[in-house]
């Protein structure tokens, strides 16, 4: 079994366990808010879709061929996640 | 599908698998036995009598209540039921010496008289150990749990796809092999059970959304705690005591009320606000055992006239029964003893997924460091740690339960003893393989859960009256089962200590014995 270099484990595992917390956040928050569905059914969704966003994210970081792809695999959603955020939380109102 | 990504996958389903195990089998088997919370619970308390409960017992417990706690804010009845065939009933008391302010007893399911029991956690202390732990703040002790719960998820996600021939593991044994064998267990304990397992971890992680995946209601909510209990678990908002004494209304046709509205359907907590005062309030609780969702069905009606205020769960939206039902899956409440009975062995073959899993990595490890010629600290202290973790646990559990026998019944502290008896022979159980090569502590410690676990049935004949003899004879199936039960434990483990014992004897030679201590292993890496 060829395994990566401990930097390269460590960095993933970053990734996977933070990076994961934070894009599967991300879209229990912007499910929370952006969804047409009462407030604490919009709540939930985006609670109970969130560990499977998680798991995910994890799979994804340890499968994919190079550390930056790994990364950058989970920025770009989070990136745009976290604009959406943004609109929901502060573009609607005004 | 390219031979990197299987390895990769692999690799992952390993590591993520390995460095939770411990905690992950100690949360599933304490979660197993929080199954059977309540039978776990009389057999504790061999002093109750099971008798049927009876059939107006609602007014004779509201009337124990009058009795026992005239002047307080609030009582909780738990009424009860087959299973649990005491009324369990709680009562806000500030000058009680418990930091919830709160006091309990156990009420005669026919009379509504106060019964005396040892003072024991009973079951309640592996529902709550499996993700409350123990020694340390609640809240830490779910986010560690929680956090391993993500571990096992991406362990059996990863172990999914890295297996090609699921359908053809699941008839493959292949035993005395070595490492072999132990693959072909693990894959067999996984697979066997596989939606059981999948389902039991994602629900768990379900259950502590609010407190792990909180962002969301955060900002839909804007930090509004009551309006979101409201919404979310539809609690009943908190009335104050209008100082004005008011009679409570008679029970028993607002019993009658919630068995029309929920078609036949029984009540399983009346909680009471108020009692005595003329804003009094009373909330009848469906009980959880008729449906699958774990959203309670309540109704809640003035303390005085009995006119009904409102009525929760019974028109769910789809998140929340989606969530309700998670919940219900997890906890298995809804449960008849035949499903019951399916949910406890799938909790065991995920218990011994587990074992199997850590086992698997230290053999595997072991024999390639053989072949190196030199066994490293880290192979040693996954030994060590699995021999505890997986041989120890069992011994701790039947300590719990013979501490529960042999204390004395009017011990200051007992119930908390029981508890503090229980870690301390696992951390004994950690200490032991310390003296002893690999193979010895696992046979010794696999062999002293047997006997522990088989004594345990002989310990009820000499020193209490619901032993066998008695419980068979009178019909006391819960008790009864729970010996019985705990013989076909003893036996199950006295046959791995066997297997194991005798695979070291029939194959001398084959492996290097492990009988330097851990400190030389360290000095030596």
């Amino acid at each position: 079994m060829r395994l990566p270099p401990w930097t390269g484990i460590l960095s993933r595992s970053v990734a996977a366990i933070l990076g994961g917390y934070l894009l599967a956040s991300l879209v229990a928050a912007c499910c929370a808010l952006g969804l047409a569905l009462p407030r604490a059914e919009a709540v939930m969704t985006g609670a109970m879709l969130a560990f499977a966003v998680q798991a995910g994210a994890v799979v994804y970081v340890f499968a994919v061929r190079s550390v930056w792809r790994a990364w950058a695999g989970l920025a770009l959603p989070a990136a745009l996640l976290g604009g959406l955020l943004w609109l929901l939380q502060f573009g609607g109102a005004a | 599908m390219k031979p990197g990504f299987r390895q990769s996958m692999a690799w992952l389903h390993t590591w993520s698998g390995l460095l939770v195990g411990w905690v992950l089998f100690a949360v599933f088997l304490t979660g197993t036995a929080a199954y059977l919370r309540p039978e776990i619970s009389l057999w504790m308390r061999p002093e109750l009598e099971v008798t049927r409960p009876g059939p107006d017992i609602a007014p004779r417990l509201m009337e124990a209540m009058a009795r026992l706690a005239p002047s307080s804010q609030s009582w909780t009845i738990g009424m009860p039921t087959a299973r649990d065939p005491v009324a369990r009933v709680f009562w806000r008391d500030p000058q009680a010496p418990n930091r919830r302010g709160s006091r309990d007893a156990a009420l005669h399911p026919v009379t509504g008289e106060v019964l005396t029991a040892r003072a024991t956690r009973g079951g309640e202390f592996f529902y709550r150990f499996h993700f409350d732990l123990h020694y340390m703040s609640p809240i830490v002790a779910r986010w560690i749990v929680s956090a391993c719960a993500m571990f096992m998820l991406v362990a059996i996600i990863s172990g999914i796809i890295t297996h090609r021939r699921i359908f053809a593991d699941f008839f493959t044994f292949r035993p005395g092999k070595g490492q072999r064998s132990w693959l072909d267990g693990h894959a067999v304990a996984a697979v066997l059970a596989l939606p059981y397992h999948l389902m039991i971890t994602y629900t768990g992680l379900v259950t502590l959304m609010f407190l792990t995946m909180p962002w969301g209601a955060q900002l839909a909510y804007k930090g509004d705690r009551a309006a979101m209990n409201a919404d979310i678990f539809g609690n009943a908002p908190v009335t104050r005591p209008a100082g004005r004494p008011a009679p409570l209304v008679e029970i028993g046709p607002l019993v009658e009320e919630a068995a029309r509205r929920w078609e036949g359907g029984s009540v399983g907590r009346i909680t009471v606000q108020n009692p005595g005062d003329a804003r009094a309030t009373i909330q009848l609780v469906r009980q959880d055992s008729e449906r699958i969702s774990f959203n309670p069905q309540s109704l809640l009606f003035d303390g005085t006239t009995g006119v009904l205020i409102s009525a929760t769960g019974e028109a769910a939206l789809p998140a929340a029964e989606t969530r309700g039902v998670m919940y219900g899956l997890h906890v298995g409440r809804f449960a008849g003893p035949l499903l019951r009975g399916l949910f406890l062995l799938s909790g065991l073959a995920g218990s011994v997924m587990v074992a199997t899993g850590c086992v698997l990595w230290a053999v595997r490890t072991r024999q390639q460091a053989e072949k190196r010629g030199r066994v490293g600290f880290g192979t040693r202290l996954v030994e060590h740690l699995n021999i505890a973790a997986i041989a120890g646990l069992p011994v701790a559990m039947a300590t719990f339960f013979w501490a529960n026998r042999l204390l004395p019944a009017q011990m200051e502290g007992r119930a908390e003893w029981e508890i503090h008896l229980f870690f301390a022979a696992w951390g004994l159980c950690l200490l032991h393989p310390l003296l002893r090569s690999g193979r010895r502590a696992w046979v010794e410690q696999l062999g002293l859960g047997a006997l522990l676990f088989a004594l345990l049935p002989v310990l009820n004949f000499v020193i209490t009256r619901r032993h066998l003899g008695v419980t068979l004879a009178e019909g006391d199936w819960i008790r009864a089962g729970f010996d019985l039960g705990l013989l076909a434990l003893g036996a199950a483990l006295g046959a791995v200590a066997l297997l194991v014992a005798q695979h070291e004897r029939t194959r001398p030679g084959t492996r290097r014995r492990a009988t330097a201590p851990l400190a030389t292993a360290e000095a030596a890496e």
